[in-house]
């Protein structure tokens, strides 16, 4: 057994490629040994600025001989056959074994691959490595081809035993492997030899070299806290600033300063972003207040003055950065108090949001319309909503969202409040973008709803106008996230809303104004198309096109023209739902509802509106979990199928018409009543939406539809008792097809 | 490390001893470029000798023009017209990072008191076809230079590769002569008979350039002299590579010159707001399908490396 040490030393690698990097190390160099046929205990992966880090432990010295046999020609084949067996092979006739056989006698092949050695496998696998390190970006340098992630200078490879250590010959395009490394750039220049992976971390520690970034980014955050604290601040923390800066640095210092008073009137979101993109600055809180006061400032070494020149370094950068900060914000807000917040958005016109779908300023026209139509569906004032709508993306105009685009939303809100709006106009200017993610929170304030909606709709039925859909992994306008956003809306705000009609007159309204723009002469007739009213909408989209448009169109001009973008829009709403639906269908499996259960709800009248929607498919999800559900299922399915046989034989549908007088058996009576029952509770429990109280109603016709199926016969000799019999069976299923489109459940 | 030497004390010193430098590190010391640029890459010893397989060094400053930054001398670090110091050197010598150190101990950087550091930062010019990996090079959380592995230029892959150094003169000198407003930085020595400060030499450029390139530059020209320059480069290279007298000669840089303008012109006119966002996109196509012909014929040519 032996240990293997690799280090792979270059010009500095970027903070946020190395753990990464790390890992592909270990995995190419591991599976390669694997498959080479040794074996290892244990590997660890290490990175720093200018190097990458593999230890290996309890390496096998050599792998082993493999024997293979294989079959070949009878000894009477022709020469051909037998030559062709030598080729594949690789062996001479005088090699091979002559055995019995069922049909005579043949030829084998007795291959032996003797087992190598572990350091010829080591060079082999980590030249592979090298040659093949999937850098997201990788480079070539000086007059050579290899190419790496900056410049490679040195390949440290170690395999080290009882014996001692030795190194294993390589040489990759001029650089040959060998025992020795560098310590920190400054602070230790110089080459040194190693003897083992202990040896190799206990020197370079000694050459102030942290090699372990978990360590370097713990001793980042204990410093930086423990200075906070000592000045009665606190550290915010940023896990993903503290890996990066943490990359960034060998032996790190921690060095805290004060943000000049002149800049503490700036809003901390500013401050922290400025600090953070700019300077990769941890930011510090005064708890009391809340403002951010100082900064945390990483080094990447320590100095005869403490520290100090560093410092005084940083904050002459800190405090140009934070003037222009604060140049961008006065004159932002001067800007506001005088044209107002609308008006700081007045150059989005000259903003193109798409080619095809006009400027920033069509589309928040658009979000207004929506989000007046849409506030009262979730208890926002129209007009509140709509007036927010036009503000929300002023801040896209501002000097500040210019500089730093993450701010955006957060400094509308600032310019808001300055500008004098309702705190709900303001709240809405950051808020109406989310949810960003599945993990962000959703908003809650009406208006702030109204307008996310707004804003993601208008996304969602924008880009289906123009057929601009996601297909793959595909997703350039990040159209997925937008669906997901309406969902968590109307779900996280439990808001009744049904869509369809506004879907389908948002991508009317585009697909009109897209035939306008290339024909103005329809321009009269068109313009009424989007105007018709929500029943003959719907009626159209589930299917009745042509019939519920003529009355409406029936006067217009161009109504040819009307027609076939009515069939586009129709096409292009179901294909939306569709969309809505398999999002949905992601989402709620990530809760737990499986993908039939929303199959079976989906069937169902309304399933525009997601909340009813997943109400039923948490009912028939916690049903279905009961004894009684699957139960039930299966009497259901029965009933169905043996119904549906009957009336595909005999032509009709039995629908209704079922009648006690000719039951012939209690489990007959029991079930006719306990289907008079059922329905009694059901029909109230859906009015009420309650469909768990429907659910349960229905699980009590398991235990009678089990009866009797047990004892009674449906294809009784009597057709007037077949004919009753189907008619109950009938029954049955429109009852619990009433609920769930059970047909679709599985299993 | 040598010890430092003492501290600089005007803007020209840390040029001269940048010169003095990269001199005795075996650089041809060249002149700037006798053309408005928007920065030192533009340089033809920089853009065109990075193409090819001769061995090139050379090191120079290059008045640049960035007219969209003019600030009529009144921002401390904005400028329309500032200087830049450029390093090329094919192919990138193994030891290049600890001759940039070198070269920051010469200005009297004190390594030993600074935090330096090699901060990823990706090169690219789109309207030079070209883009390398490298680093902005941090002296205590300031910027002081971009450091490059060229990778490709005019769309050719550079071989060997060409290391880039690019310091930005004024900010690195105002960081090492602790200046707050460039205009306030002592041009030569202060202690020179006539002193001169940096605004004595560039306040009023700044305000007459600004007012310029902001709102009088004649736009109608500007397109004019835009749409001549790109012709007239194309028609150098499409002219035949033999003259009257049967000699083979290539004009690669003549045509390149006229890349250069087309490029500048497109920043003129970005400066004065006649340019859309989706407009702006096809300028910079227009000026890469120049620099890139200018490429194309610059490798045929014995400078560019091509066999006789």
């Amino acid at each position: 057994m032996a240990d293997l040490l690799i280090e792979l030393f270059s010009e500095e690698i970027p903070a946020r490629m190395q753990a990464r990097a790390r890992e592909d190390l270990k995995k190419l160099v591991t599976d390669g040994l694997v498959n080479a046929g040794l074996h290892y205990a244990s590997a660890g992966a290490f990175s720093t600025p200018r190097r990458l880090t593999l230890t290996i432990e309890g390496l096998s010295a050599e792998s082993p001989t493999l024997r293979e046999e294989r079959k070949g020609p009878a000894t009477t084949a022709p020469e051909a056959a037998v030559q062709g067996f030598l080729r594949s092979t690789g062996l001479t006739l005088d090699q091979l074994e002559v055995r019995d056989d069922k049909k005579g006698q043949v030829y084998f092949a007795v291959i032996e691959k003797p087992g190598r050695k572990a350091p010829e496998i080591v060079a082999e696998v980590l030249e592979t490595t090298i040659r093949n390190f999937p850098w997201p970006k990788s480079m070539r340098w000086g007059a050579g081809a290899l190419r790496w992630v900056r410049p490679l200078h040195s390949i440290l490879c170690l395999l080290s035993d009882e014996a001692g250590a030795q190194v294993v010959p390589l040489n990759v395009d001029g650089i040959a492997a060998g025992n020795t490394t560098e310590g920190h750039r400054f602070m230790a220049p110089g080459r040194f030899a190693v003897t083992s992976f202990d040896d190799y971390r206990a020197k370079l520690r000694a050459a102030k070299v942290l090699l372990d970034s978990a360590e370097r980014e713990a001793h980042i955050l204990h410093d930086a806290q423990t200075q906070a604290f000592a000045r009665g601040l606190e550290l915010v923390e940023d896990p993903g600033l503290l890996a990066e800066v943490a990359g960034l640095v060998e032996w790190p210092v921690v060095l805290m300063g004060d943000i000049a008073p002149d800049f503490l009137g700036l809003p901390p979101e500013v401050l922290q972003t400025s600090m953070k993109e700019h300077q990769k600055f941890f930011s510090v809180r005064n708890p009391k207040t809340g403002r951010i006061e100082g900064f945390v400032t990483v080094a990447n070494r320590d100095t005869a003055d403490h520290g100090a020149t560093i410092l005084a370094g940083n904050l002459k950068v800190l405090s140009a950065r934070l003037s222009d900060a604060r140049f961008f914000w006065e004159n932002d807000l001067r800007m506001v108090k005088t044209e107002g917040l609308e008006g700081m958005g007045a150059g989005l016109a000259n903003v193109t949001f798409h080619n095809k779908l006009g400027s920033q300023a069509d589309r928040i026209a658009r979000i207004a319309a929506l989000a007046r139509e849409i506030a009262p569906m979730v208890g926002a004032s129209p007009d509140l909503a709509a007036e927010a709508a036009r503000v929300v993306k002023a801040d896209l105009r501002s000097a500040m969202v210019g500089e730093f685009p993450e701010l955006q939303g957060v400094m509308g809100g600032y310019y808001a409040r300055a500008a004098g709006l309702p705190d709900a106009v303001a709240n809405a200017c950051k808020a109406h973008y989310s949810p960003l993610g599945p993990s962000d929170e959703v908003p809650t304030e009406p208006v702030s709803v109204a307008v996310a909606l707004a804003d993601k709709i208008d996304t969602l039925t924008g880009f289906w106008a123009i057929d601009e859909k996601p297909t793959g992994s595909k997703d350039p306008f990040a159209l997925r996230r937008a669906a997901l956003g309406v969902i968590r809306l109307v779900l996280g705000n439990g808001a009744r809303v049904q869509p369809t009609v506004i879907y389908f007159k948002s991508i009317a309204n585009e697909l009109v104004r897209q035939k306008i723009n290339q024909d103005p002469t329809v321009q009269l007739g068109l313009m009424e198309f989007p105007k018709v009213d929500d029943s003959a909408v719907l009626a159209a989209v589930h299917g009745l096109k042509a019939a519920a448009f003529d009355d409406a169109l029936g006067r217009l001009q161009s109504k040819d023209v009307v027609r076939s973008l009515v069939d586009a829009t129709v096409d292009k709403t179901n294909d939306l739902l569709a969309f809505f639906h398999d999002r949905l269908k992601v989402h709620l499996k990530d809760a737990g509802i499986r993908h039939d259960v929303i199959d079976a709800c989906l069937a169902m009248p309304g399933n525009d509106d997601l909340t009813l929607l997943v109400k039923r498919a948490e009912a028939l999800a916690a049903f279905l979990k009961t004894e009684d559900g699957p139960n039930l299922i299966q009497g259901f399915k029965r009933a169905n199928n043996i119904l549906t046989q009957a009336e595909v034989k005999d032509g009709v549908e039995y629908s209704f018409g079922a009648d006690v007088k000719f039951a012939e058996t209690d489990e007959e009576r029991a079930l006719f009543a306990a289907l008079d029952t059922a329905e009694a509770a059901i029909a109230p429990a859906m009015g009420a939406e309650d469909f768990a109280a429907a659910m349960a109603a229905m699980a009590a016709l398991r235990a009678p539809i089990d009866a009797f199926f047990t004892a009674v016969q449906v294809n009784s000799d009597n057709p007037i008792v077949r004919r009753n019999r189907l008619n109950l069976l009938s029954r049955i299923r429109q009852i619990c097809l009433s609920v769930a489109d059970l047909t679709r459940i599985e299993g | 490390m040598s010890p430092s030497p003492a501290a600089p004390r005007s803007f020209q010193e840390i040029i001269l001893r940048l010169q003095a430098y990269w001199a005795s590190k075996g650089c041809a010391v060249l002149q700037p470029y006798d053309m408005e640029v928007g920065a030192g890459t533009f340089h033809p010893a920089t853009t065109l000798r990075a193409l090819g397989s001769k061995p090139w060094a050379a090191a120079y400053v290059q008045p640049s023009r960035r007219p969209t930054d003019g600030r009529y001398g009144e921002n401390p670090n904005r400028l329309q017209h500032y200087y830049q110091y450029q390093v090329l050197i094919k192919p990138s010598p193994p030891d290049l990072q600890a001759l940039y150190l070198g070269s920051l101990e010469a200005i009297g950087i004190d390594l030993a008191l600074h935090d330096i550091r090699f901060v990823e930062d990706d090169w690219e010019s789109p309207t030079l076809g070209a883009w390398g990996l490298g680093w902005e090079v941090w002296c205590d959380g300031m910027e002081v230079s971009q450091f490059t592995y060229f990778q490709q230029v005019g769309g050719h892959d550079c071989r060997p590769v060409a290391g880039e150094l690019t310091y930005g003169l004024e900010r690195l000198a105002m960081y090492v002569l602790g200046i707050d407003h460039v205009m306030d930085m002592p041009f030569n020595d202060p202690a020179a008979p006539i002193a001169l400060k940096y605004g004595d030499v560039f306040r009023q450029t700044e305000q007459e350039y600004s007012r310029w390139n902001f709102d009088q530059a004649d736009t109608a020209m500007l397109l004019q002299h835009f749409e001549d320059a790109e012709a007239e480069c194309e028609r150098i290279l499409a002219a035949d590579d033999t003259d009257a007298a049967g000699r083979r000669i290539v004009m690669a840089h003549p045509a390149y010159d006229q890349c250069i303008k087309a490029s500048h012109l497109f920043n003129l006119l970005d400066a004065r707001g006649v340019i859309s966002v989706t407009e702006r996109q096809a300028y910079i196509g227009r000026v890469r399908a120049l620099a890139k012909k200018c490429a194309d014929a610059f490798v045929t040519t014995e400078a560019g490396g091509a066999v006789a």
